[in-house]
């Protein structure tokens, strides 16, 4: 047993803490605010933390605890994306437009989150709207990645994943357009998950392509990533794409053991789309994907090459859709009702140009314009129409590789984190890093990134599972067990390493 | 040339407020003249993260719709969004369907005209579709500014798309109006013009007679009453043929009409129409009618107006005219009906003649709706029967109904008794009046004896004041004939 800091601590050891009462709510929401306090000034990953409000929760929690009525978050802390909307809190989507939005309601997500006891410690940063890679485009400054600084922590919901990476908090929300979840997590070294689409509710969920957002998961570890997600599921009326499940436990899901516990993946055949192996990939993230691979293998999966022939054009695809929606989406922002206004000007159309001009930031201005004309008429059918039609050949395509194979396997990204600023003047190459991450929010499956090594730098690298629809606990199975056998998923930047507090549980 | 020379076409597009009890993409409440935005939630104010779903009961409305009007109901519809700046358009898009509207086709038969010219006419449906509706801006008391009440955004409209089937003013207004009965009929819709639950854009041109290409229309928008329409459409036309004979030419495009001015004017050309830039909304799964839908809601149709029009000239031997009268609204034809059963088939005749004449008139004459009737169907049923059966005569009878809508009694029979008005069919009684009369007026018989048809009248009427009003004339014209020939 290894004794590791209290703010280190897995979930379910922290759930056992609080339990045994070795440590309140109050207690443990103490240290993480504290934590952000003390480093999220390098990072900027929260936009809005709420002290008093917290502690409230966790003084609820606690009494909660007492009454021997806690559910498996009660009393443990974790962050909202800002795209949730918080009654009572500041919600800002990173932008301008929002910066004076407080919201009168909570987001399905929030409120199932509240119910089930977890205490917020507050919003995390994002990229303007969720539209970026980077974190760079959010009004509130870039996130800066806890393993290097001067390195951007992925994105968009690089606020929540670096968060979780320096442990200022267990386990944060997150949101996945193309990769937004999985692409940050493989960038900040923790394992991030979104489920299928349709299984978490966008009711409250600020939007940003309405056909492919989809909420998930951030933690250290898959078993994190599982706690969180069950508390994150559930049927909502509120929302038209929610799909009537029954809610599933992950957590206990993947604690049942293995029959062969030398290969617990023993009958799982993962199958490895060799393209995505060849053309542009960096040769350290090959490397340590291999490496991934070989130890899936090791555990007792059997691996298999498969085609996915149509997933090369997934990213013109997925950013026909993503824009066309995003910018219908964004029409809603116009200065008339909420949000920002210009404070001066001519009449009903200047106000709309100026409040839009000043509220939205450079990359929003351009998804807005872009997809305001692949919507218009005289291009809608070479545009939008096309690349609908594609989403169904790369959705065929998938449906077709898992007739073969349970799970498909491959890099999260094709980079790891760049420098800040690196990738600003050129917004196509950024587009182009969503290459295996888009292709599974247009066909709307459940994607995993868990950490699988390091590159030269000293970078995290992510793995990519994908799986067929509602196959979540699968993913997470698949992850939890090569998490046992490895440690990728326990290293940690510096920031979190670095603190002095000196208390300490057995993990 | 002349207007003869030219034939006028017109489309007409109506927009029916759905009667649901909440709007169509949210929980909010429709009902009107609420304070402003009182009745706007989240989702009707667009704010973020507030997503639309679906009012099954909208649909099922739509579904009513194309069940009476013979129409496909399609079995997958399409919601899109329509987008448009505007500050009473919450979310800069509306959502209404556009390639695959719920309602596909169908026909209604209109008639045009009473007496002699009158005709009958099919107008076929083009489509009809589910949208909701903008709010309202309001652009007095706020001094310079504009304010914005959002109550009616939301609401649920069945936007009903004609073929350009008429031909006239008058056919539209014909139209209209049968779809503003129909739509009340099958009760989807309360048809109130005055509040904004039935309005219609008109698509108005001309062409030369026996020309197949249709002239370039013009768009006439927002008419809330039929004689707006019909004003409307005269102006447009009479404005469109004056230009074209004068070697002009105008564009395609939106008008309004004035009523003030009785005109139409510009509002915007075909140049400077919105990209709406519609595409399927996201929010929204395509609508799936399943056949078992559409059976359990026709199962709930009421008997359609034509169906019952048919069915009043067959069982009830009415004419084509009673029939159509009787049927004009679902309101008439209830009252009818209900009159009809108290007072049995074999009097339908006499119920059809009452609603239509003395019940119709004093309707009009105090302003009220059918529905409001001081005098229920079962008190004119009873009524009635005693006119069949000869206990009092019809100019009795209609001061007996006037009793009845005064409340001066619960039933004829009542009022009949109380007043003493029940006919004198005694002939003992009546010969005595009837001697009386022929001894009080020779004058009168002896020119009935020298062949003056006209003289009898008098003597009759003579008796009937005698017995103030109580004798039954036809038995008092046959026996003072009798006393008078013998």
């Amino acid at each position: 047993m290894t004794p590791v800091p209290i703010f280190d601590a897995p979930v379910s050891a922290l759930r056992r803490a609080l339990d045994e009462k070795e440590i309140s709510s109050v207690e443990l929401t103490n240290i993480f605010l504290d934590r952000i306090e003390a480093f999220d000034p390098e990072l900027n990953a929260f936009i809005t933390v709420d002290r008093d409000r917290a502690l409230a929760e966790a003084r609820s929690a606690d009494a909660r605890i007492a009454r021997n009525e806690a559910d498996p978050l009660t009393g443990i802390p974790l962050a909202h994306k800002d795209v949730f909307c918080t009654e009572g809190i500041l919600t800002t989507c990173a932008s301008r437009m929002l910066s004076n939005f407080v919201s009168p309601y909570d987001a399905h997500v929030v409120s199932l989150l509240k119910q089930a006891g977890a205490v917020s410690l507050g919003k995390t940063n994002l990229d303007e709207f969720a539209m970026g890679s980077s974190c760079e485009t959010s009004y509130y400054g870039p996130v800066i990645n806890p393993w290097k600084p001067g390195t951007i922590a992925g994105g968009s919901s690089g606020g929540s994943a670096a968060a979780v990476a320096a442990r200022l908090v267990p386990i944060a929300t997150g949101t996945d357009t193309g990769g937004s979840v999985r692409q940050p997590a493989a960038f900040c070294g923790i394992t991030g998950i979104k489920p299928t689409y349709g299984l978490i509710s966008r009711y409250g969920t600020i939007a940003c392509a309405s056909s492919l957002d989809q909420g998930g998961a951030f933690g250290a570890s898959a078993e994190d990533c599982a706690f969180l997600l069950s508390s994150m599921t559930g049927f909502d009326t509120r929302d038209s794409t929610s799909l009537d499940r029954p809610v599933e436990n992950y957590a206990a899901i993947i604690g049942a053991g293995a029959p062969d516990a030398a290969r617990p993946l023993d009958g799982l055949t993962i199958g490895v789309p060799r393209d995505f192996f060849s053309t542009g990939l960096n040769d350290e993230i090959r490397t340590a994907v291999e490496g991934a691979l070989a130890q899936y293998r090791a555990l007792g999966a059997s691996l298999r090459d498969i085609d996915l022939p149509n997933v090369r054009l997934a990213v013109p695809a997925y950013y026909v859709i993503a824009m066309a929606e995003a910018s219908s989406n964004l029409t809603k922002f116009d200065g008339v009702r909420y949000g920002h206004r210009a404070a001066e000007y001519a009449d009903l159309v200047d106000m709309y140009c100026k409040s839009r001009s000043e509220g939205f930031g450079a990359e929003v201005q351009r998804r807005i314009l872009t997809g305001t004309f692949v919507l218009s008429h005289g291009y809608y059918d070479a545009y939008y129409l096309q690349a609908q039609k594609l989403r169904r050949l790369i959705t065929g395509d998938f449906e077709r590789a898992f007739a073969e194979c349970d799970l498909i396997a491959c890099p999260t990204s094709p980079a790891t984190a760049w420098a800040l600023g690196e990738m600003s003047d050129d917004p196509v190459q950024m587009y182009l890093g969503d290459i295996y991450t888009s292709p599974v929010n247009l066909a709307g499956l459940p994607g995993l990134s868990h950490p699988c090594g390091f590159n030269a730098a000293g970078l995290p690298i992510g793995l990519q599972l994908i799986g067929s629809y509602f196959s979540e606990a699968r993913l997470l199975t698949a992850a939890h067990r090569f998490q046992q056998a490895t440690d990728w998923h326990l290293r940690r930047p510096p920031i979190a390493g670095s603190a002095h507090i000196p208390d300490t549980i057995d993990k | 040339m002349s207007r003869s020379d030219w034939e006028v076409v017109i489309g007409l597009e109506i927009h029916a407020q759905l009667n649901t009890a909440s709007k169509i993409f949210s929980g909010a409440s429709t009902a009107f003249g609420a304070q402003p935005n009182a009745q706007a939630c989240a989702v009707d104010i667009g704010l973020p993260g507030m997503l639309p779903v679906l009012n099954r009961g909208a649909v099922e409305r739509a579904i009513r719709f194309g069940l009476a009007l013979g129409s496909r109901v399609a079995p997958k519809s399409i919601f899109a969004r329509k987008s448009y700046f505007y500050p009473d358009l919450p979310n800069g898009y509306q959502i209404s369907q556009f390639e695959q509207p719920v309602v596909q086709g169908g026909a209604i038969t209109i008639r045009i005209g009473d007496g002699e010219d009158a005709y009958e006419k099919t107008v076929r449906l083009t489509r009809a579709h589910l949208e909701e509706d903008a709010g309202k801006s309001l652009h007095e008391d706020f001094h310079g500014m504009s304010g914005i009440d959002l109550n009616r955004a939301g609401t649920p409209l069945l936007e009903i798309v004609s073929e350009p089937d008429m031909r006239s003013s008058a056919e539209a207004v014909a139209y209209a109006r049968t779809m503003h009965a129909l739509v009340r009929w099958i009760d989807i819709c309360d048809g109130n013009m005055q509040e904004g639950s039935f309005r219609c854009d008109a698509n108005v041109s001309v062409r030369k007679k026996g020309a197949e290409a249709f002239g370039t229309r013009r768009e006439i928008k927002n008419l809330n009453s039929f004689r707006f329409l019909q004003q409307a459409i005269d102006f447009e036309v009479g404005w469109q043929i004056e230009t074209l004979e004068d070697g002009g030419s105008f564009v395609q495009a939106t008008v309004l009409f004035d009523p003030a001015t009785g005109q139409t004017r510009m509002m915007r050309s075909k140049e400077d129409a919105h990209d709406y830039r519609y595409f399927p909304d996201p929010d929204l799964l395509p609508l799936v009618i399943e056949p078992e839908w559409i059976e359990r809601v026709r199962a709930t149709m009421p008997e359609l107006p034509t169906a019952m029009k048919a069915r009043f000239e067959r069982e009830l031997g009415l004419s084509a005219q009673d029939a159509g009268a009787l049927t004009v609204t679902k309101e008439v034809a209830d009252y009818f009906q209900a009159a009809v059963a108290a007072a049995g088939a074999a009097h339908a005749k006499l119920c059809a003649n009452w609603v239509m004449g003395e019940l119709a008139a004093r309707l009009n004459k105090a302003g009220l709706e059918i529905v409001c009737a001081p005098v229920s169907p079962a008190q004119l049923a009873g009524l009635l029967l005693r006119v069949a059966d000869g206990s009092i005569s019809n100019a009795i009878a209609r001061k007996v109904f006037e009793a009845l809508w005064n409340g001066e009694g619960d039933g004829a029979d009542e009022i009949i008794e109380r007043q003493g008005l029940k006919q004198v069919t005694d002939s003992g009684a009546l010969e005595a009046m009837i001697d009386e009369a022929i001894a009080a007026n020779p004058k009168s018989v002896e020119e009935f004896r020298a062949g003056k048809e006209k003289a009898l009248n008098a003597l009759v009427g003579q008796v009937m004041k005698a017995s103030r009003g109580k004798a039954n004339p036809a038995q008092v014209n046959e026996l003072m004939r009798r006393k008078l020939c013998a």
